[in-house]
């Protein structure tokens, strides 16, 4: 090894930009939870999905094997990182690319700016690119004097309506068609009055808005999905052909991507191109992908660069538990079978990452203490429909609960007083680590018995409990606990719950 | 300390417990074991599916094809190194400016691509389970502008170049190459997650299957 | 069969009648059941809470009451205590550097099932009707719960059992798979999104008509019925021990009026 850790900083060093709740996520989702329409929407993007998923992975008598292939060729990847990231380096620039790293969001959008800047335009086009929402991108380009366009239909309805996109695939998700009509409408130059919402007409009005920006853009910015290493291949998976447009017609292409996406060779490719649109779209194979190794001569952009991003990504890489996350890519399976994203939306989540993963990877990202990022892994029950959805087997639920503990250790020693949560699981913990203690308190039953009343329920607990009661009763419990019974009256086989019916005996059908 | 150093620092110290890098299990499917036959039905089956059109005719069909298809177009575009037989069909005037041969050494600017109608290429492979063509920028597809800008793409795919799923197809092409997947017109399904046809890239797609 | 049942805290302390009812299947098979004095609880709710320290006694609890060797195997009415044992357990102690535990925790796990697991897998019941004289005579939806489906794999072998229960209707569940939003502290601490999972899991449950939800898990079940309660409706929640248990001569004991198929009142 060349370098040496001599004068290196302490890890982690985690992420900055958008990456962050702001409020705790109960509090946003009560907020989303109150929108009716947004519910609706949600709702019927996220079911239709869902089906469309269902039936095309079920098409694929290997999709297991696939999922399996996926989820080692990026836990290899994680593990050889540091030799792929330089292996990647040499080829794409053996190729005529230029690589720049960027060590934060701040470094990244400064390159970028320098970059486009060098080539005197004040205007890039845009392909859809979750690292530079990640950063803050076109935000920070704008202080700069320098218009960024979003031109995939969803993050051009965001951009539009000066609003924040709430999933990874489908930014105006939250949206439905006749609020994209009215968008188009007010915020778009030149549209025409009698513009309907049908889904056809309104992307037709989109191509139309960006063709000729398209036709005259001499910069373009992009993510990528994939970079192989063996090769400095980087390839956009899309559908719109707007990333076709950004990656062949303008003269300078810079891409940023995060360090994490790195696939070792191009036979990996075969097990991604499988697994992503299935699992984003719901698709077979998406529309179009484009994949180029450095500058070819005559045909598409002559000045290639690559901003290759850390933002927290080593931090998450150094977490062993967490380390999984980095295996995302992108493809919202998740958040499209998430029983709380569907009802609160992706804003809730603050993050540029919503949804199950989001709510890993932005904590594993920027640190559990950040902001309000520690609420995040508790904003899931646990179901494990996200486990299952993913195409890389990203062991979401195990990495929300370990994060939990991640939390709770940090506060530990921390608080004067303990919170009644602290305080309720010492207390649990010492009545339920023995069978004599729990047999002790449950003497007490006849008592909560009481407390319910005639109506043998209890309508109203106080404290963290409450949140119980806001929806949902308590049965009273009942006289004596199962133990008790065990103890005092159990006597045995043909005495509790009656012997085999005789009549039933040989009955079989 | 530059940033890649610092970078490739910090993903160093972050794998200290040094991750074992596990044997990648490739139990999924090489091959599709399917014959000529099996594949063109799968692939038109996929591409009809996607709303393209298809056509499936004798090698010998394809000039015909090709030139009842540009009937209506004013103008159209092939690349230089495109099968000059697969247009003997096509009427040609020299003079009528509606052929437009594109090259890397001659290249046509993109407002001259913007300004006609359609565009005739050839094909490295397809891919029947998925219904996707590959273009792999090699003489009979020209540079990739040329597929996108005009709004009708004709597209010659040769039964020989169909293979039955992904793997098998990108076994026979180079990855170095600038290449193009595309599966049926361009799309989104952006709004409401519902899939509409038709957005930036050609709206029609148009695939000839040469037996 | 010599079988150790472990009761599950919640069962033990407020739902008796289920663990009662899986004791009264198993021992009209001619199994012998075997009551752990020292068994309490699993430990998930710590552990999904993230009081991994705090869930480490209970764990050790669980570990120690059940580590004999004198029964064949064990069984909880419930898939997610299962879960917990079988997956967090070892999970928990490694994490905690007890690689003891670890150990111990795992061959424990190993011999644990869910109650329609052990009743199909291992004591062949296909048939709840002949095999096990189940008579039910209700109208009755079921909803899986998430730990038994995803983390158990248990697929339709509740379903099975409750569709061969003589007299039965089982109404299928519109949208079975999803959670009902309980998730232990996710029902405090995220109490909106909680609700308004559980309403739509309730809506689903009304449109079935049935008199009694069933399920696998005592707590998913005191969310749902909780929140029928609430809304002040009549269904009742019911764990499928019991239905399995009921027959003709000793019928299930269901609070609540509820309507028997032929229209006389249960109780």
């Amino acid at each position: 090894m060349s370098q040496t850790f001599l004068g290196m900083p302490l890890l982690p060093v985690f992420g900055t930009g958008n990456l962050h709740a702001s409020e705790s996520f109960p509090k946003a989702a009560h907020r989303e939870l109150g929108n009716a329409q947004l519910r609706a929407n949600l709702g019927h993007a996220t079911h239709t999905i869902r089906d469309k998923r269902l039936q095309v992975v079920s098409e694929l008598p290997d999709w297991e094997q696939l999922r399996d292939a996926g989820s080692a060729i990026k836990e290899s990847v994680m593990a050889r990182l540091p030799e792929l990231l330089e292996q990647f380096e040499k080829n794409f620039t053996a190729r005529g690319g230029v690589i720049h790293w960027a060590r934060d969001a701040d470094e990244a959008n400064e390159i970028v700016a320098g970059l486009i800047r060098e080539t005197g335009e004040t205007e890039a086009v845009k392909v859809k690119s979750m690292a530079t929402q990640e950063i803050g991108l076109n935000e920070y380009l704008e202080e700069q004097g320098i218009t960024a366009l979003e031109t995939d239909l969803a993050e051009l309805i965001v951009q539009l309506d000066h609003d924040k996109p709430s999933h990874i695939l489908v930014p105006a998700i939250h949206k439905n068609r006749s609020q994209v009509r009215d968008i188009f409408l007010r915020e778009m130059p030149g549209a025409d009055p009698a513009l309907t919402d049908d889904p056809a007409k309104l992307a037709a009005a989109a191509r139309t808005h960006l063709r000729r920006k398209f036709l005259t853009a001499k910069v373009a910015v992009s993510g990528a999905n994939f970079a192989l290493a063996d090769s400095g291949t980087l390839a956009v998976v899309e559908s719109e052909g707007n990333g076709r447009m950004c990656l062949t017609l303008p003269e300078s292409l810079i891409t940023v991507m995060g360090i994490e996406k790195l696939l070792p060779t191009w036979q990996d490719l075969e097990v991604f191109m499988q697994l992503l649109p299935r699992s984003s779209t719901g698709e077979r194979m998406n529309p179009y992908t484009s994949l180029w190794t450095g500058v070819t001569e005559g045909d598409g952009p002559q000045n290639m660069h690559l901003v290759l991003l850390d933002n927290g990504r080593s931090a998450a890489l150094a977490d062993e538990m967490g380390r999984s996350a980095l295996h995302c890519i992108r493809c919202s399976a998740c958040m499209n079978v998430c029983p709380v994203y569907e009802r609160t939306g992706g804003h809730a989540y603050g993050s540029t990452y919503p949804g199950p993963i989001g709510a890993i990877l932005s904590p594993l990202m920027t640190g559990i203490q950040a902001e309000e990022n520690n609420s995040l892994p508790y904003a899931s029950s646990l179901c494990g429909a996200c486990y299952d959805a993913c195409p890389v087997k990203i062991n979401i639920p195990d990495i929300l609960v370990h994060l939990r503990g991640v939390d709770v250790d940090s506060k530990r020693g921390k608080k004067k007083i303990p919170t009644q949560m602290d305080a309720g699981m010492k207390a649990a913990s010492w009545a339920l680590s023995s069978g004599k203690r729990l047999g002790l308190l449950e003497k007490g039953l006849p008592l909560g018995r009481l407390a319910a009343g005639p109506d043998k329920k209890i309508t109203k607990l106080p404290g963290i409990a409450a949140g119980w009661t806001q929806s949902r009763d308590i049965p009273a419990p009942p006289p004596q606990s199962f133990r008790t019974w065990w103890a005092k009256e159990h006597r045995g086989p043909d005495a509790d719950g009656g012997p085999m019916p005789s009549h039933n005996k040989g009955d079989q059908p | 300390m530059s940033a890649r150093d610092e970078i490739l620092g910090r993903v160093r110290a972050a794998l200290k417990d040094s991750p074992q890098v596990p044997q990648v299990p490739r139990g999924y499917r090489a091959t599709s074991g399917l014959d000529e036959k099996a594949l063109i039905e799968l692939l038109v089956d996929r591409l009809v599916d996607y709303k393209a059109q298809v056509a499936v005719v004798d090698a010998a069909e394809v000039p015909t094809r090709i030139a009842a298809l540009l009937v209506g177009a004013q103008s159209y575009v092939v690349p230089a190194g495109l099968d000059s037989g697969w247009l003997a069909g096509v009427e040609y005037e020299p003079a009528d400016g509606r052929r437009h041969l594109d090259s890397a050494a001659t290249p046509l600017t993109v407002a001259e691509l913007d300004g006609i109608d359609a565009v005739v290429t050839g094909s490295a492979v397809a891919v029947a389970e998925t219904g996707t063509i590959i273009l792999d920028g090699s003489p009979s597809q020209g540079r990739r502008a040329i597929s996108l800008v005009p709004d009708h793409h004709i597209c010659v795919v040769k039964a020989t170049d169909i293979a039955g799923i992904l793997p098998e197809a990108l076994r026979r092409i180079d990855g170095t190459r600038p290449l193009t997947m595309i599966s049926g017109p361009s799309a989104t399904s952006d709004i409401e997650l519902e899939r509409v046809e038709g957005v930036h890239g050609p709206r029609k797609l148009d695939v000839i299957i040469a037996r | 069969m010599k079988i150790a049942l472990f009761a599950t805290c919640i069962v033990d302390a407020m739902y008796p009648a289920t663990a009662k009812a899986t004791v009264a299947i198993l021992e009209r098979l001619g199994h012998e059941v075997v009551f752990p004095g020292g068994q309490a609880c699993c430990g998930q709710m710590h552990v999904n809470s993230g009081y991994f320290k705090e869930a480490v006694p209970v764990i050790a609890n669980h570990v120690a009451a059940f580590e004999s060797d004198d029964y064949d195997v064990a069984v909880a009415p419930s898939g997610s205590c299962v879960a917990s044992v079988k997956h967090q357990h070892p999970m928990i102690a490694r994490s905690c550097g007890d690689r003891a535990l670890e150990k111990r925790a795992a061959a424990v796990g190993a011999k644990t099932y869910e109650l329609s697991e052990l009743l199909v897998d291992v004591l062949g019941i296909t048939d709840a009707g002949s095999q096990l004289g189940s008579w039910f005579p209700h109208r009755v939806t079921y909803h899986p719960s998430c730990h038994g489906m995803r983390l158990l794999r248990l697929g339709d072998r509740q379903q099975r059992l409750l569709n061969t229960v003589r007299g039965i209707d089982l109404i299928p569940l519109p949208e079975p798979d999803q959670c009902c939003g309980f998730g232990g502290t996710f029902s405090m601490k995220n109490a909106d999104v909680s609700s308004a999972m559980l309403e739509d899991k309730a809506a689903n449950i009304t449109a079935t008509g049935a008199s009694l939800c069933s399920g696998g898990d005592a707590s998913c079940l005191m969310h749902i019925g909780g929140g029928l309660s609430r809304q002040g409706s009549s269904i009742r929640t019911l764990h499928f021990a019991e239905i399995l248990a009921s027959t003709e001569q000793h019928p299930a004991q269901i609070a609540g009026e509820v309507q028997l198929l032929s229209g006389k009142a249960a109780q």
